[in-house]
């Protein structure tokens, strides 16, 4: 166990490990690449959904249920689907975790709109503001917050699922677990596992930073 | 300038908020719509600004129909105050102010200057409009929630229940304020409050609602005390009415004498001859003395009679110095000629109405004499 560690920090360390055409810098930035692409995608999708059911109560049942649907959904099982359906080529991959970030965004967003103080809405359209203004001026602002904790959820996500694009044979840090799956090379798939983790813990503690930095001024209550 | 014909609500559920009402409500001074809590009265004020569409009839404001314009440009013609201020809460103090300007196409320099000038108009200080309205006192935000309303100066000032979630110093305060504020701007104002109280210190007009929607009466506080349309506006406007009217009237008309001079009793002043106590030359004791200017009201004149040893009040005038003192008949007298004469234009303004009238006008009376004969018994005998 004591070896295992003491190579795995080995590994991880290694200069040579880090540069390279696959090396670990390479990795990482396809690995964030695909990450960023997605959750850029499923929020262009999401974010609409989950303003439209916030500002006008529709369909709040969706919104709500789309989580729990969004954890059940068999992730690998989706990229089998579509690969098998579209042949090799990302788009497996990016239709598989666009699927997993679409929920986490529609229901924070969706949640973070319901949030917003009846009165408040009321008054914004009391000044004369028109459904747009409010919508825009007064509920996106002031559900922001939430709708950032469902982007960094769903980023988040996204980091720790795109180990997938390895299964069907392109980048990220993936490459390191299945490859070393393949050679029965545990280190390496030890080490693709931490540096996953790690990257995802990372983005959390920035987002999570950079949002309370973001709200800082905002009441108790609604940050 | 905003006229209600024949306009009746009634929501999707059933709920008849507002029945068959019309009424006028003439350019300039306050309107406050009162009645218990149900009655209709926030759907009322919220089918001025098209909050809520009325289901039918007709409502002008300047004569011109709310239904044929633009919502959202009637809005911003409307200032609007609704309970709990509704501010934004992720805009500052300044930028709550500045919404309809800005909404207006103002630019945002010239709504922030605005802004800045209303901070001042409702008693807030320059530095109040940097902070988030969650840094300021309920008192505090209601004042913004008025600012806001007056930002672009509109002719029409809708507010629902604005003091309601304030305290009762507070809200004194704020009432004190909104006055003062509407002597400088003469705007037609409609007030919703479920507090008679309110209504009678703030209100030129009363229209008192009743479950279901119905207006039950409109009209001047005093004519509203003095001759309630029927038992339900009794009852409605207290056991007390009688000395709320006479909380509604100025002294200013009560004649004055000299302060005594020799006597028992001696008016202290200072030099600028300001009253400052009655003073026995009996037993070399003194008690103070509140005088009371032109404004103060009967009721608090027949207050001070009471509690003063001699049975006068010291009268002053704008700066504090005496004019000279009334004796406590003379006080009562005009009390009671008060209940009877504000009952009596009355009948001769609405001889349609006249048997209800009578009936109403001798409760009015006894109500009066009855304040005044309890005012009088609490006093017991002190030296006349
Ligand atoms: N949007 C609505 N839908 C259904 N009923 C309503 C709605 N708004 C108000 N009501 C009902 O209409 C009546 C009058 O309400 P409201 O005008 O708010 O009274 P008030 O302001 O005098 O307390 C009440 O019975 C209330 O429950
Ligand atoms: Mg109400």
């Amino acid at each position: 166990m004591y070896e295992l560690l003491v190579d795995l920090g080995g590994w991880l360390t290694g200069p040579e490990q880090w540069s390279g055409s696959d090396g670990i810098g390479v990795r990482l930035l396809e690995h964030l690449q695909y990450s960023a692409l997605a959750t850029v995608v499923a929020a262009a999708i999401a974010l609409p959904i989950g303003l439209l059911i916030g500002h006008t109560g529709r369909g709040a049942f969706l919104a709500i249920n789309l989580s729990s649907f969004g954890r059940a959904l068999p992730t690998v099982g989706l990229v089998v689907l579509v690969f098998l359906a579209s042949g090799l080529s990302m788009t497996p991959v990016y239709v598989a975790l666009v699927a997993l970030a679409v929920p986490a965004i529609v229901t924070n967003t969706y949640a973070g709109m319901a949030a917003v103080d009846r009165d408040v809405k009321d008054a914004a359209r009391g000044q004369g503001m028109r459904w747009h203004q409010v919508l825009f001026q007064v509920e996106l602002p002031l559900a922001l917050p939430l709708i950032m904790t469902g982007l960094r959820l769903a980023l988040i996500q996204v980091v720790a699922t795109a180990t997938i694009a390895a299964y069907v044979s392109f980048g990220g840090l993936g490459r390191y677990v299945f490859d070393g799956l393949a050679q029965r090379d545990l280190v390496q798939v030890l080490g693709g596992a931490v540096l996953v983790a790690v990257l995802a813990v990372a983005l959390d503690l920035l987002l999570a930073g950079a949002q309370r930095l973001l709200f800082r001024h905002r009441a108790p209550a609604t940050a | 300038m905003i006229q209600f014909q024949a306009v009746h609500k009634q929501f999707p559920n059933g709920t008849t908020a507002v029945h068959d009402l019309s009424l006028d409500l003439p350019e300039g001074g306050v309107t406050v719509l009162v009645g218990s809590s149900g009655c209709g009265k926030t759907t009322t004020l919220r089918m001025i600004n098209r909050m809520v569409e009325p289901t039918s009839g007709t409502i002008r404001v300047a004569g011109k129909d709310v239904t044929e314009q633009d919502a959202a440009e009637l809005r911003r013609s409307i200032g609007y105050v609704i309970q709990q201020a509704g501010l934004f809460p992720h805009r500052t103090v300044l930028d709550n102010i500045a919404t309809v300007p800005l909404l207006l196409g103002w630019g945002r320099r010239k709504a922030r200057a605005r802004a800045a000038e209303l901070l001042d108009t409702v008693g807030l200080t320059a530095d109040a409009g940097k902070r988030y309205p969650h840094q300021l006192s309920g008192g505090q935000q209601q004042r913004v929630g008025v600012a806001r309303a007056l930002a672009a100066d509109p002719p029409v000032l809708l507010m629902d229940e604005p003091f309601g979630a304030v305290d009762p110093v507070v809200r004194t305060q704020l009432q004190d304020e909104l006055l003062r504020l509407q002597q400088e701007l003469g705007k037609t104002i409609v007030f919703v409050t479920h507090d008679i109280d309110e209504a009678v210190r703030l209100g030129d007009r009363i229209a008192v609602f009743r479950t279901g929607g119905h207006l039950v009466q409109c009209a001047p506080p005093e004519e509203l005390l003095a001759r309630p349309a029927d038992a339900f506006v009794a009852d409605f406007l207290g056991a007390e009415r009688g000395l709320k009217l006479l909380s509604l009237t100025g002294i200013a008309a009560l004649p004055q004498g000299a302060a005594p001079d020799g006597g028992r009793w001696e008016l202290l002043r200072d030099p600028a001859g300001k009253p400052l106590a009655w003073r026995d030359t009996d037993t070399d004791t003194e008690t103070p003395v509140r005088p009371l200017k032109g404004t103060d009201s009967l009721l608090s004149a027949l207050n001070e009679s009471v509690a003063s040893p001699t049975g006068l009040i010291a009268r002053v005038d704008e700066d504090g110095v005496l004019t000279g003192v009334t004796d406590r008949d003379t006080i009562h007298d005009h009390a009671n000629r008060l209940h009877v004469t504000a009952s009596r234009d009355t009948l001769a303004a609405d001889d349609a109405d006249t048997l209800a009238a009578d009936d109403a006008d001798a409760p009015a009376a006894a109500v009066a004499v009855e304040a005044v004969e309890a005012v009088e018994a609490t006093k017991g005998g002190g030296p006349a």
